[in-house]
């Protein structure tokens, strides 16, 4: 089954709970008629609230660069010693 | 690190690293150098794909040949610039080993977490071990507050979207059981990083074993990777096109 298509059956799905909710009238109209908002609220503040997060905990590796530097002039050295000629840069 | 040393040629197990290359005079042979200290008791051979640089890019390799060997170092060259997804297909065409592994030449992938893959392959016996930055243990250096907040915002966007099962949809170091991944440049059709986000959604949907090891991304060039408006606009088509495709 293609992805869009489970997407759609989701949304379908969440969609044909609504209209039963609407049918049966538990709880009030007016509260019920506000939860697709709420629904779409609810996604953005997910997507911000998970973007957020992964920006305060953004792994980062500043001593891997270190490391890299060393791990090159290493390199650059047994090169030079190989005989090979990388240029100027 | 202490895995290189428990990572041995088990089973008769021969890796074909895929490198594609375009004006790499030195980073080819620095990397080369790289991978022969990290994988010191593993059948390997470099398969390097140079898109015709004008830098001596291959005068380079064929130094380092005369080093290492014409049976370890393996320069496929083509005459032009050809793209990404075709560079792994004519790397693969001559590879020899039963597992490829993909990598860039710039050193941002580092050759010191070939063993982990090696070892989580052998381990697990996953078909794909791909290399994430976003877990314990991975990180990126070198980019500014922008580039983490559009990678941060398109990697949310492609979790709620695809549900991929992987961490990071859109890095490249690799390594794959050579037939899944003769099937996979098969069916990818993307172009640039969102093939990279295609092959790893197709083979999850395949249902091919996928493990994750993490590695570091070390940025040496400042903005290098930077997202411009229209590579922003290019995911964004990449996103819907595997949405309705996979």
């Amino acid at each position: 089954m293609k992805h869009i298509v489970k997407i759609i059956t989701l949304l379908v799905t969440i969609s044909a709970l609504w209209t039963g909710l609407l049918q049966m009238s538990l709880v009030p109209r007016s509260h019920i008629w506000l939860l697709p908002i709420y629904f779409i609220v609810a996604l953005g503040c997910y997507g911000l609230l998970m973007v957020g997060i992964g920006l305060m905990r953004f792994p980062t590796c500043p001593k891997e660069a270190l490391l890299l530097q060393q791990d090159i002039s290493e390199a650059k050295e047994f090169l030079k010693q190989s005989g090979i000629d990388v240029g100027s840069d | 690190m202490a895995v290189a040393e428990e990572v041995k040629s088990k089973g008769g197990n021969k890796y074909s690293l895929i490198v594609p290359t375009y004006n790499e005079r030195l980073n080819i042979a620095l990397l080369v150098y790289l991978v022969f200290k990290h994988l010191r008791d593993v059948d390997f051979e470099i398969i390097i794909v140079d898109d015709g640089s004008p830098d001596g890019t291959q005068d380079v390799v064929q130094q380092v040949q005369r080093v290492y060997g014409e049976d370890r170092i393996l320069l496929r060259a083509r005459p032009k610039k050809l793209g990404l997804g075709t560079a792994y297909a004519h790397g693969l065409k001559h590879a020899s080993g039963n597992f490829v592994v993909i990598m860039d030449a710039d050193l941002s992938h580092h050759p010191k977490y070939l063993p982990s893959f090696i070892k989580k392959q052998q381990e697990t016996g996953a078909s794909i071990v791909t290399g994430t930055r976003y877990v314990r243990g991975g990180g990126v250096h070198g980019w500014n507050l922008m580039r983490k907040l559009t990678s941060r915002g398109a990697n949310v966007l492609a979790h709620t979207l695809l549900w991929p099962g992987v961490s990071d949809l859109t890095g490249s170091f690799r390594l794959y059981r050579k037939s899944v991944l003769q099937d996979l440049i098969e069916s990818c059709v993307s172009k640039g990083y969102v093939f990279q986000m295609e092959m790893i959604v197709r083979a999850s949907r395949k249902g091919y074993h996928i493990e994750e090891v993490p590695i570091t991304f070390v940025d040496r060039v400042f903005g290098s990777s930077k997202l411009g408006g229209s590579e922003i606009v290019e995911y964004l088509k990449g996103l819907t096109f595997l949405l309705v495709t996979t």
